[in-house]
């Protein structure tokens, strides 16, 4: 079995997707599929869990066990899946509103638990289903139909909410970037433990534009930056900036300018137990700061599933008991003659 | 002294234990019991307590009651009095005085009846029998101070001490019922094996309690004992009905070869079959306390999907949260059983007391046409059989079954025969079929039962997509065809419907020609049971039925319902039964109501009065 080779193909279902022309989740779908057939785990054994939403459509599309739940609580289905049946490999899909909003309770304790699953989290930064209302991701300010005067309140940044939570695992990826998008759920499907991935998504319809600073490969390369463990934190054209570290913060610094040299610049540790340098990575946004793609951190921890099992196994090797006719005999009994 | 005592044989003798919350009674009404049990005897508790943890100390909220009704053949209430109250302070007299006859025997600890607590339990004066118009036999004892003599250079602390003091009370009563005390003593040696010095205080504040008896002869004319009468052979064991529960969970598990697992939110009073079942990790089962009752319920979705036999346990206000998941695993055609053990309600309503008042939240309390078969359990022993029944059909039928149980039966004990399960009927989840392998959508229907089949992950050929959105009958992709639409809503009823087939008929109680039937459901049927057995035995021609499934209502409900001229409904809610019954089926006779929603049992003796009433209405 193990030498099976799967192709994207094998993760394809016959259902043609019906999101919009251009919306980010058409190329999500394509990364994803090429990332499990990278996998080699057969689809009979991968789970894709979603809850409601635009993005949660997405099980419709791929060959495995595939569940649409409801509202909110894709994360807490799959908890039960996996608890289950922990040898497969489970996939949750949620958007913003679904992970955020109405699912913010099981994305914290998902988290808080660690228990193996791969969570992903396409932003849009809008509900596109019910057609345009602010999320909990959008700015401060933002105007819709649920906020024709601009929102008063701040959004979430899902790094944030999932370091703050404990989070072992956190990436970010932009949808339309295929390679760095597959790059990243292979690194989730391969931590043990809950992997959040944060997939940046446009919303032609209700938010277009809402990424446009880095759409492209070029405005990437500007305006985000790829962080790899062990690597120095470099981008730009000739990826001639860096981060340093300035007092209790990070700085861009250009190399060669103002006595800054590759010493000064940052090398990447994901694997970090302190998240302090991780959270200050993944709360970094434009104009002043690239965006941070890629694994920004991965740190192994007991992981809920694998305890389950492990508790079992050992409660039974000290318990005397183990068939239900035994267990009645642990009571204080007496017998009627 | 000694001739001068009656021995009084007694058929059944109830006892109620009542206390301060902290001063033990549960653990002595329970341990009476059990020596009771063991003797042979039947028995039936009723467990009384307040939601606090711990009321003001002395105060009449914080009273913690215990009744246990002992007979010599089958009980089946707790018993509407009692003939022996133990009243450990002033509060806990004042409050269970409702539960007194004029021949019942009064125990208390004379230590606490002083000018504080008498105040504390809002006395007037300091005579609380003859403020109260209390003329019954009180054996009057410093329970308290002689408690802490016995245990005098022990080593133990004050505060230990008067812990033991319950163990005095037992030791009281037990000598009260000639009851001897040595499995009362192998009971605290076990329960405090880690703790052999309290062990050894208890055992012998146990026996001064029974000694104390014996020499106070004179202050009392009558003593009791239960004769035992023969009983089914085999081994027995005390267990109430959330354990009951429990251990019917894993029993289907193991007949049904599969895991077992549970996703809960603590909750009163369902919290006890999550204790239960987290204990048992050596048969496998797997127990999530998920961060809330969404959770618990959705979390079990995910088990049943990945298939695990799953089971989510809460109580009135749980469902309210889970509706929206049931409705999932309704329009998923997963297996799941939902535990609701009912409270008094609604919103946090009486946590710890009992109702029947989620009967129709449980039938229709969800959006759009959502049928879920319902069972709902008679007794804490039914509990068990009743939860591996909806085990059964929950993945055999492929579809959520709601289990109703309360916190009357949850809390209540008895007698259990310890079962055997090769007498219960097999369990065969209904997997996909060999030659469905790549030839299979998942809403395929068995002609027979009409359930779809499970197809588990990890099986090779049956990848496939559910949700909660409508499907084609046929390929089951995502369908919104109106006639599609229509038709699946009539295939989940039908699913439901069929499920007649394999329940069991009502039965009769009584009398075929009688001029009053008797209608009840769930935990109480003891006292609809006694009642209207002693009606009959007054001569009067009744008859009982009593319905476990709700929802498919059994095959011969309508025939049985329409061959009486009076059909009276007895229940603890507004008339939910009634009002389903009514709508469920044509041609009744007059449907009479018998309504209580106080939170406490009923009472046999108010049943037969308001049913005799009914017969006598012309």
């Amino acid at each position: 079995m193990n030498n099976i080779k799967f192709t994207s193909k094998d993760f394809m279902s016959d259902q043609n997707a019906r999101w919009c022309a251009g919306c980010g989740d058409h190329a999500f779908l394509n990364s994803l599929q090429k990332a499990m057939a990278k996998l080699n785990v057969a689809p009979w054994n991968t789970e894709v869990i979603s809850g409601i939403g635009c993005s949660s459509r997405l099980p419709y599309y791929v060959n495995a066990y595939c569940f649409h739940t409801i509202h909110g609580r894709a994360l807490a289905v799959a908890t039960g899946a996996k608890v289950a049946n922990p040898d497969k490999s489970v996939w949750t899909i949620s958007g913003d509103g679904d992970g955020l909003a109405i699912g913010g309770n099981h994305f914290i304790h998902a988290i808080r638990r660690n228990i193996d699953i791969n969570m992903i989290l396409l932003n849009n930064k809008i509900y596109g289903l019910t057609k345009g209302q602010y999320s909990p991701t959008s700015d401060r300010g933002f105007i819709s139909k649920s906020s024709p005067y601009g929102t008063i309140e701040d959004p979430f940044n899902p790094a944030e909410l999932a370091i703050g939570a404990r989070g072992r695992f956190f990436a970010r990826c932009v949808a339309s970037d295929i390679d760095g998008t597959v790059d990243v759920l292979l690194a989730a499907a391969n931590h043990k433990g809950t992997s959040v991935v944060e997939v940046l998504q446009n919303c032609v319809i209700f938010n277009d534009g809402t990424h446009d600073a880095i759409a492209t490969k070029e405005l990437r390369r500007k305006n985000a930056i790829y962080l790899t463990h062990g690597k120095p934190m470099l981008f730009g054209d000739d990826n001639q900036y860096g981060l340093v570290q300035d007092g209790f913060g990070l700085k861009v610094a250009k190399i060669g300018e103002n006595g800054v040299t590759m010493e000064n610049v940052l090398v990447h540790d994901a694997h970090c137990q302190d998240n302090t340098l991780h959270m200050k990575l993944a709360m970094m946004e434009g104009p002043d700061f690239p965006v941070a793609l890629g694994v920004i951190r991965e740190v192994e921890a007991p992981t809920y599933d694998a305890a389950t099992v492990q508790q079992i196994e050992e409660v039974k090797a000290v318990k005397k008991y183990h068939n239900f006719a035994e267990l009645l005999l642990t009571n204080d009994t007496w017998e009627i003659k | 002294m000694k001739d001068k005592i009656m021995v009084k044989h007694l058929d059944t003798v109830v006892v109620l234990f009542s206390g301060d919350s902290g001063d033990g009674m549960q653990l002595a009404g329970n341990m009476f019991s059990s020596i009771s049990a063991v003797l042979g005897n039947d028995i039936c508790t009723f467990p009384d307590y307040p939601a606090e943890i711990r009321a003001p100390h002395g105060s009449l909220g914080g009273v913690s009651g215990y009744r246990v009704h002992i007979g010599a053949e089958k009980v089946y209430t707790p018993g509407d009095k009692c003939d022996v109250l133990v009243a450990m302070n002033p509060a806990a007299l004042k409050t269970q005085i409702k539960y007194l006859t004029p021949k019942s025997t009064i125990i208390i600890d004379t230590d606490t009846f002083d000018e504080m607590e008498l105040t504390k339990a809002q006395f007037n004066t300091d005579d609380p029998f003859a403020e109260l118009g209390i003329k019954n036999e009180v054996i009057a004892a410093p329970i308290t101070s002689m408690c802490k003599e016995s245990l005098k250079g022990m080593g133990l602390d004050n505060k230990s001490m008067v812990r033991c003091k319950n163990m005095m009370a037992l030791g009281l009563v037990c000598w009260l019922f000639n009851r001897p005390v040595d499995y009362a003593e192998k009971l605290l040696r076990a329960k405090f094996a880690k703790k052999p010095l309290v062990a050894e205080a208890n055992v012998k504040v146990l026996n001064d309690g029974y000694n104390y008896g014996h020499n106070i002869h004179a202050s009392i004319t009558t003593t009791y004992s239960i004769e035992t009468e023969n009983r089914e052979k085999g081994m027995y064991t005390d267990i109430s009905g959330n354990k009951a529960t429990a251990y019917g969970l894993i029993a289907a598990a193991e007949k049904a070869g599969l895991e077992l697992y549970l996703g809960s939110y603590p909750i009163t009073p369902a919290t006890d079959i999550l204790h239960e079942l987290a204990k048992h990790k050596s048969l496998g089962v797997k127990t999530v306390q998920c961060e809330d009752e969404i959770s618990g319920c959705a979390s079990a979705i995910g088990a049943a999907f990945a298939g695990d036999l799953a089971v989510t346990t809460t109580s009135g206000p749980g469902i309210c949260l889970k509706s929206e998941a049931i409705n999932l695993a309704v329009m998923a055609e997963l297996p799941l059983v939902i535990i609701d053990v009912q409270r008094g309600g609604p919103s946090t309503g009486l946590p710890t007391k009992s109702e029947q008042t989620d009967l129709l939240q449980v039938l229709y309390g969800r959006n759009g046409e959502s049928p879920v078969p319902v069972i709902a359990a008679s007794s804490p022993t039914d509990c068990f059989d009743s939860i591996y029944q909806a085990c059964k059909v929950a993945v055999e039928h492929m579809t959520p079954v709601f289990f109703l149980s309360d916190a009357f039966i949850a809390n209540g004990s008895a007698a259990w025969k310890l079962p055997d399960l090769n007498e219960y009927p097999d369990i065969k989840p209904h997997y996909v079929l060999s030659e469905q392998k790549n030839n299979w959508s998942p809403y395929n229907r068995d002609s027979h039962t009409m359930a779809r089949y499970w197809a588990v992950p990890g099986m090779e050929g049956y990848t496939h997509v559910i949700g909660g959105l409508e499907k084609s009958s046929t390929t089951g992709a995502i369908c919104y065809d109106p006639g599609n639409h229509e038709k699946m809503v009539s295939y989940r009823q039908e699913k439901i419907n069929r499920i007649v087939n394999e329940i069991p008929d009502l039965e009769i109680f009584g009398d075929q020609d009688a001029d009053l039937l008797v209608v009840g459901w769930g935990g109480t049927f003891g006292h609809l049971y006694s009642a209207v057995a002693l009606m009959r035995e007054a001569g009067k021609k009744v008859a009982f039925v009593h319905f476990h499934w709700i929802s498919p209502l059994p095959k011969n409900t309508a025939d049985v319902l329409r061959k009486f001229k009076k059909i009276v409904v007895a229940e603890q809610n507004s008339g939910q039964l009634a009002g389903y019954l009514r709508m469920k089926i044509e041609n009744l006779p007059h449907i009479y109501q018998y309504n209580k929603i106080q939170g406490q049992p009923f009472q046999v003796k108010s049943l037969k009065d308001a049913f005799t009433k009914i017969m006598e209405d012309a």
